[in-house]
């Protein structure tokens, strides 16, 4: 259908996306890798050396390597718990006959659109502060000792924030991929007397079999990455992650070969998870 | 059809929908109530929900220390300005991609959305050493050209979908009476890509506006943003309760309610269209 004449102005109107993503992606990149190569400390310049694999080895026998690998993926595997199982049963909840159910959606949705420095530091300060913290009057009004949230479970409070920004998401989702659910099916569920587990399993649950793979893998993509949320409470020391290691290292130690050894390992990491992503999405596309 | 639901199960339905709501809202109505109060009165233990003296004074006090309309003036600036500038190159190269598809538009779109996987401290350590040897570093211009490459593939695909979906019978029938391409664009197609445009823009705002990871590692202060004007706050302020609510209420109220206009372009732009 397409003539000659749109076919080149098509490439035209391509390439310059291309070319700007491209080096977006290639230039850093390999710089990462050619530094990752290197001894390369910012505060001994000029006396960068060559040294193949040395800043792998370090930063792959590092104790912190290892803490911090643990870190991201505890992290991502209980945001993505929590999401999911929360999503599921709140999209189902929303998805009820509910008086004012568009009011509910916003309040439940909020929390996504809140930038990570300020979640961070309200979850910290006013939540969770061991004396003043709503969190600790809480507990102390019904008898209990209050904790110190940043100091006795510095990872499960930066859980606890993440998964806060992240179940509206999922659960956004989810309500939406539910609501498209066939009326009629509904209906004749109901009519037949399905039980309410046998109506989420055999005929909500296949339906929503994709809607949760695409909310799986996009937010593992986030939640791999997050950053600000450890970086403004201060917890990288004993909850940092892969991302926070990394910044430590280049931006805090300056040492720029370790730093860059490990961000390549963080980009193996994520490359692994987008393969399955972009295969998923992919198969999407054809349909 | 409507269907029909005991009011048994409604009322309970409600009101666990309600509960939750409410409990998952809370924090951020609790930040919103904390910017009225007087800092002694944010620090109280047992705390006050509504019974206190409303006060305004947290807002004029944050803006007078700290120049707070500068960083929103950046925030404004850095957000739009990315958006605009991804727009520009996006819109055409969507709209070639859905009009005139090659044999590797698809790998293509595949390839765009791959570059989105790549964790950005892969980069953070070259861009960084880039900055600062052009003098970038803390510049708006710098930092409007990452988040400009960061949403450009997001742009480009939400872009994609909703080109898609206009029909291309339509575009045939222009051309069967002898409209120049030109025409094509302006009288058929823009009017008509107009509301996919404007909701890919809403979306990228916002996305931009809350970026966390570049904007607090290339800023310090004259580009800053809010989300690096509230990071300044872990301490020692953090301790000032009011005046950390205070800023930021003002940091999301703006994004909250764009975000609420939002939600379905959120769905279709973050899953890039497999959920609609």
């Amino acid at each position: 259908m397409a003539t000659q004449q749109t076919r080149l102005l098509g490439k035209l109107a391509v390439a310059p996306s291309v070319i700007v993503l491209f080096l977006w992606m290639i230039v850093p990149l390999a710089l990462t890798i050619w530094f990752s190569l290197l001894r390369y400390n910012l505060l001994d310049p000029g006396n960068e050396s060559f040294v193949w694999f040395l800043n792998y080895e370090y930063f792959l026998t590092d104790p912190a390597f290892f803490a911090a690998l643990g870190n991201s993926l505890k992290l991502v595997f209980a945001v993505l718990a929590i999401s999911i199982i929360g999503g599921t049963l709140l999209a189902l909840l929303l998805d009820q006959a509910i008086v004012g159910r568009n009011i509910v959606r916003l309040m439940v949705i909020a929390p996504f659109f809140v930038m990570p420095t300020v979640s961070a530091l309200v979850w910290k300060n006013m939540f969770m502060h061991p004396v003043s913290g709503l969190f600790a009057w809480l507990m102390k009004s019904v008898g209990l000792e209050p904790v110190d949230w940043f100091a006795q479970y510095p990872l499960t409070a930066v859980i606890i924030m993440v998964a806060w920004q992240w179940l509206p998401f999922a659960t956004l989702i989810l309500l939406t991929a539910i609501q498209s659910l066939d009326e009629e099916q509904k209906e004749a569920a109901e009519m037949d007397g399905t039980p309410p587990l046998s109506y989420f399993y055999y005929i909500v649950l296949p339906h929503l079999a994709r809607p949760i793979t695409v909310v799986i893998l996009i937010e593992t993509i986030f939640l791999l990455n997050v950053f600000a949320e450890i970086y403004v409470t201060g917890t990288g020391g004993p909850a940092g992650n892969l991302p926070y290691l990394v910044y430590f290292q280049g931006l805090l130690n300056f040492d720029v070969g370790g730093a860059s050894a490990g961000g390549i390992v963080a980009v193996v990491l994520a490359n692994i998870v987008a393969f399955f992503l972009i295969r998923m999405i992919g198969r999407n596309l054809e349909g | 059809m409507a269907r029909a639901v005991s009011l048994r199960r409604r009322t309970i339905a409600t009101a666990a929908a309600w509960l939750i709501g409410f409990l998952i809202f809370f924090p951020i109505l609790w930040t919103i109530i904390t910017s009225f109060k007087t800092e002694l009165e944010a620090f109280s233990t047992p705390p006050k929900f509504l019974f206190f003296e409303w006060t305004t004074e947290n807002y004029g006090i944050v803006q007078e220390r700290s120049n707070y309309l500068r960083f929103v003036s950046n925030s404004l600036i850095l957000s739009i300005g990315s958006t605009l500038v991804a727009l520009l190159f996006a819109i055409p190269a969507a709209w070639a991609m859905a009009f005139a598809p090659g044999k590797r538009t698809k790998d293509l779109l595949m390839w765009m959305l791959s570059t989105k996987m790549m964790p950005p401290v892969g980069a953070l350590i070259p861009v960084y050493l880039i900055f600062r040897d052009m003098g970038l570093l803390d510049s708006r211009g710098g930092l409007i050209a990452v988040l400009f490459l960061l949403n450009l593939p997001i742009i480009v695909w939400m872009l994609y979908t909703y080109f898609k979906e206009i029909p291309p019978e339509i575009l045939e029938a222009a051309r069967m009476d002898g409209a120049s391409l030109w025409k094509e664009l302006v009288y058929v197609l823009a009017p008509m890509a107009v509301p996919g445009i404007a909701s890919t823009l809403l979306l990228n705002i916002i996305l931009a506006w809350n970026e966390a990871f570049w904007t607090l590692n290339l800023t310090t202060s004259a580009a800053a943003p809010l989300t690096a004007f509230i990071a300044s706050y872990s301490s020692p302020e953090g301790l000032f309760w009011a005046k950390l609510s205070a800023a930021s209420t003002m940091a999301i109220a703006p994004i909250l309610v764009l975000g609420w206009f939002a939600q379905k372009q959120l769905v279709r732009g973050l899953t890039f269209g497999a959920v609609k």
